[in-house]
């Protein structure tokens, strides 16, 4: 229903949008008229018209004047990516579609629609692409994007593979495809011969530059092998800059009148200068950017500001000496992105993600969209010799290149790629916005400009259709290996990290230098030197931490938010709650440095859980995860209001096993003070010291909520605890002693029985490793109760709380566990 | 093939014939190739002293080691009779170069011939190795304790992090192996520690293969070999 009414919506305002559109564009083809097209220059300066009233106030008072020249620029523009925008909207109405169909193929069709009817009305297209306004204004949030959400890890483990793929895997397609389309162009019968091998070379660079996001997210969703992935990714990003820069050079070589020798050497150092160049400029700018968010604290609301306009400012840099503007606002991205999201804040960080995702979805469907218009409105130079060949030759030489290129690089990778994933490579080879912009903006002055606008045009649209539909089936057809990258749990990481440095350590040991070893050295310069320098709090965090904390906090969320959706029916979430007030319950015994350092604690991790999600993303989605997890948190601090104390008392239920369970890292923890009313029998004798309602603590809620999971232990001996300080001395001193145990039985007694079934309660992603917190229980003590049976006597045995804090009674210490 | 003649003579006091012959039976046992086990060879000898053994002590002066966090274990893997597939238990004070070998078979990453169910019995050896490490008594589980002491061992490079929170954090694991694996459990039931069927059940969606393996050069290129100098 939601959706009927949404589409409903979405359809009318189109149709309002488009007709609009149409109204209005009729009047103004008198603009700028290039080359039959009008050019709609960027919003950046419009009209330096005065006032719109100036030139009516000479004779009367105009109740009512229009002047559409002066906003007329913008205004299309606006309208034009809101029917864009409008249409995504659509596509996603019906969400079947967009899993079968790419996104741009959706966005291309509609362009071809609108196109279609402008044709009709005989319309002109506005022309956003110019070759300045591309370049400036349009590419750059598209790199931007894929920079800046590359996944750091994979990419620089296949840095070399990637690297040969972009620059050898472009130069050999554009160097294939361009030669052998012009012996074609020998053939007398085609009448092609006014192609000379600089035109046909620059046209074959236009076309080798793929562009697959919508296998990148074909990929994603059938989680194939991470190598895979990221070769493509990165090949992708970088065969940009290589193109661009090839495109440059041919377009400068194809105006000379003849190519010498010495030209061709000239123009390979220039490509190397070019990337090289791009890429120190990249680095420069990243590093002075992070550097310059160390002190951006005081100003948080124009702290993204500096991350775009850093990049940005690299990119026009780059653009000023024509070296690869690309590479170095890739390399800019990556360099900072690591420093600069430590140092920002966590809104910042989740603004800086959404606005390079918003600038780069904006830019890419303007483009993808504006190529279905295109293709319909212009005027077409139809070859068949031409286009067909183009087309088979595109094909042959992708996948000539792939296969040859694997068999070079897969002696030096470790793991090396099958003919499966040679497939999956190959058959990756998309074309698409890039390739489009750069054939719409080639200079007048080359003479088959139409034919290879068309042409690249006719290759775009059957990569995009055919590959971009079939890829799916395919992949899951042949089953390409894959990688399960959702894997979230506490053990993996460890177990990565485990991995990692038994890697590098075996390597150390039989005294071969690889990745692991360069790896190793990187991160030690990096703890040594840049972390000291670029980031403000320099308190380096394993992974392994950092993950930890996560869970935590993700667990205290989706707690919170299923106390709030749901609290009569779930005792055991409810005793879990409980758990949590009583935690935070005892505002007055905070010290101020206490609290300041739950916050902070708090803070890194809300930033922790932004910091860990990015890893896939296609360019036209953020994050899914951190989605949800927005609203948890949200949630999570709306609940704080709603939440009236007491209102759990009636529901507990003895029965509840739900038992909260990470320990709390760091010290934490132990500031807690004892609380936690738990089963019915302890009510009575608790209550008094436990469980008081008292408003005051939800105030204390948010800020302890992250700690909620603590082991949750059996206490079988209740500890009245009269003064919270008390106990949390002896806390303290228990634990540093119980921390090693000798025997094995001590050990194990001292905090490990883990027990209590746990009940799936949260149905979001992690089910598995989340639940698996909500088991601890507070085991240990199977000893002990036989030694020492539990109450009445409820003295308080140290050795019980010893270990961690009060949260880790359960609920019933009943020794007959039920 | 034929091996060059060891840089210290007097380790290989054997024939020319005998080393091959050696060689030959090496590269059935560990997979290797005969080029990677010369190599391999030459660093043996380089970090013994070109004796016929290794001790602990010269596998913890290797100078490159001394950052890595776990050296400790890693040291320990080769001294593991565990680790040498021949159902021995217990450890060993020195190694000669087919133990060595054999631990480094471990990270031979898979060629492209490789079939799946190779693959995984070389996912469950690496498995093994990494069950091994942990499991320091050699009884078949990890316990809190062992894997608290891991947990340590990896954080204690990485800054500030105080033992009370890479304790909590075995916990955490600990909890989480626990209940991914006996999931109906008794509030009051004793999880002992994590078996190997555990183990490889919690590391069941992990991709190995990108991470357990080292590329073994198949050439010698002395310019990248690091560490210990051979005096």
């Amino acid at each position: 229903m939601d959706s009927s009414i949404t589409r409903r919506t979405g359809v009318l305002l189109i149709i309002f949008t488009f007709s609009s559109l149409l109204r209005d564009s009729r009047g103004d083809v008198p603009t700028i008229q290039t080359g039959g097209i009008v050019t709609i220059l960027p919003p950046v300066n419009p009209d330096n018209a005065p006032q719109a009233y100036t030139d009516a106030v000479q004779e009367k008072m105009p109740v009512f004047t229009m002047n559409y020249q002066r906003i007329q620029i913008p205004f299309e523009i606006t309208l034009w990516v809101l029917l864009a925008s409008f249409a995504k909207i659509g596509f996603h109405v019906y969400h079947k579609i967009t899993i079968w169909v790419p996104e741009s193929c959706l966005l291309i069709s509609i362009g071809l629609i609108v196109g279609g009817i402008m044709y009709s009305v005989h319309e002109e297209p506005p022309a956003v692409l110019s070759r300045n306004v591309f370049f400036l204004y349009m590419l750059p949030p598209i790199v931007l994007d894929s920079g800046y959400f590359m996944p750091t890890r994979p990419f620089f483990e296949n840095i070399g593979t990637v690297l040969w793929f972009a620059v050898v895997g472009t130069l050999w397609n554009s160097i294939g495809i361009g030669i052998s389309l012009f012996a074609i162009c020998q053939i007398e019968a085609f009448g092609l011969q006014d192609i000379n091998l600089q035109e046909n070379l620059l046209f074959a660079t236009i076309i080798s530059a793929v562009d697959p996001v919508a296998v990148l997210s074909v990929f994603e969703d059938t989680s194939v092998n991470e190598q895979l992935y990221i070769v493509v990714f990165g090949e992708c990003l970088f065969n940009d800059a290589v193109t661009v820069v090839m495109y440059n050079l041919f377009n400068f070589v194809a105006l000379m009148p003849e190519v010498e020798p010495v030209d061709v050497f000239l123009g390979v150092g220039r490509v190397f200068v070019v990337g090289l160049g791009g890429m120190g400029f990249g680095v420069l700018f990243g590093f002075v950017a992070a550097f310059t968010t160390r002190f951006t604290f005081k100003v948080q609301e124009i702290e993204p500001l500096f991350i775009f306009m850093y990049s940005y400012l690299a990119y026009l840099v780059a653009e000023l000496f024509n070296i690869s503007s690309i590479m170095a606002i890739v390399t800019c991205a990556l360099t900072m992105k690591y420093y600069v999201e430590e140092n920002v804040s966590q809104h910042s960080c989740t603004t800086i993600r959404r606005v390079v995702k918003l600038l780069s979805s904006i830019s890419e469907t303007l483009i993808f969209f504006f190529l279905g218009v295109v293709t319909i409105t212009t005027d077409h130079e139809w070859n068949w010799s031409y286009i067909l060949f183009t087309l088979l030759f595109a094909f042959v030489w992708r996948g000539l290149g792939v296969l040859v290129l694997t068999q070079i690089i897969n002696p030096f990778r470790t793991i090396q790629f099958n003919f499966k994933d040679q497939f999956g490579l190959a058959y990756s080879g998309l074309r698409g916005a890039i390739s489009f912009a750069l054939a719409f903006t080639l200079p007048e002055n080359i003479v088959r400009k139409q034919l290879f606008v068309t042409a690249t045009i006719a290759i775009i649209l059957f990569t995009v259709f055919l590959q971009g539909i079939s890829i799916r089936p395919l992949i899951e057809f042949i089953n390409v290996r894959r990688t399960n990258r959702n894997l979230d749990t506490i053990n993996v990481e460890i177990h990565c990290r485990l991995m990692e440095h038994t890697v590098a350590g075996i390597e150390d040991l039989c005294g071969q230098w690889s990745h692991f070893y360069w790896k190793d050295k990187f991160m030690k310069f990096n703890h040594k030197i840049l972390r000291k320098i670029l980031i403000r709090d320099n308190r380096a965090e394993s992974s392994i931490v950092a993950l930890y904390k996560r869970l935590e906090l993700q667990n205290a969320m989706e707690i919170l938010g299923n106390v709030s959706e749901d609290i009569s029916t779930t005792p055991s979430i409810v005793s879990l709650y409980e758990e949590k007030k009583s935690s935070a319950k005892p505002k007055k015994t905070f010290l101020a440095t206490d609290v300041k350092n739950m916050h902070d604690m708090l803070s890194k991790n809300m930033y922790k859980i932004r910091q860990r999600t990015v890893s896939y993303t296609n360019k036209h989605a953020l994050p899914n995860d951190s989605h949800s997890r927005e609203i948890l948190m949200r949630r999570h601090t709306s609940i704080r209001c709603s939440l009236r104390p007491g209102s759990f008392q009636s529901s507990v239920v003895p029965k509840s096993h739900k038992y909260f369970s990470l320990p709390a890292g760091k010290s934490l923890d132990v500031k807690f003070p004892p609380g936690g009313k738990s089963c019915t029998d302890d009510l009575e004798t608790m209550s008094e010291v436990v469980y008081h309602p008292r408003p005051s603590r939800f105030g204390r809620l948010s800020r302890s909520s992250s700690r909620a999971m603590m082991p949750l232990r059996r206490l079988n001996t209740l500890t009245e605890a009269p003064s919270v300080n008390m106990l949390d001395e002896r806390t303290r001193e228990e634990r540093s002693k119980s921390g090693r145990g000798t025997s094995r039985k001590n050990s194990s007694s001292s905090d490990s029985h883990i027990a209590a079934p746990h009940r799936p309660f949260h149905s979001y992603v992690e089910n598995d490793s989340s639940s698996a917190y909500n088991i601890r229980s507070g085991h240990r003590e199977v000893e002990e109760e036989q030694q020492q049976p539990p109450p009445p006597t409820r003295a308080v045995t140290p050795r019980n709380n010893a270990a961690q804090n009060p949260l880790l009674r359960r609920p019933q210490w009943n020794p007959k566990k039920m | 093939m034929r091996p060059d003649a060891p840089r210290g003579t007097a380790a290989m006091g054997a024939s020319q014939t005998r080393n091959e012959h050696k060689y030959h039976d090496l590269a059935d046992k560990s997979g290797f190739s005969l080029e990677q086990i010369e190599n391999l060879y030459k660093r043996f000898q380089q970090l013994s002293d070109n004796e016929e053994t290794i001790s602990r002590e010269q596998l913890d002066s290797i100078p490159s080691l001394a950052n890595n966090p776990i050296k400790k274990q890693i040291v320990e893997a080769f001294f593991d009779k565990r680790n040498q597939h021949h159902n021995e238990v217990g450890s060993c004070g020195e190694i000669g170069f087919e133990q060595f070998l054999m631990v480094m078979s471990h990270f031979r990453p898979p060629s492209l011939k490789t079939t799946e169910e190779e693959k995984e019995t070389m996912r469950k050896v690496k498995l093994r190795f990494l069950f091994n490490m942990h499991d320091t008594d050699n009884d078949g589980i990890i316990t809190l304790v062992e894997y608290r002491k891991v947990v340590e061992e990896l954080l204690s490079k990485s800054g500030n992090i105080e033992q009370e929170a890479a304790k909590a954090i075995a916990d955490a694991a600990m909890l989480e192996v626990a209940s991914t694996n006996v999931p109906h459990m008794a509030p009051d039931d004793f999880y002992e520690g994590i078996t190997f069927e555990h183990f490889e059940q919690i590391l069941k969606g992990l991709e190995m293969e990108s991470r357990m393996h080292i590329r073994f050069l198949d050439v010698d290129t002395p310019t990248l070999r690091c560490g210990k100098s051979t005096s």
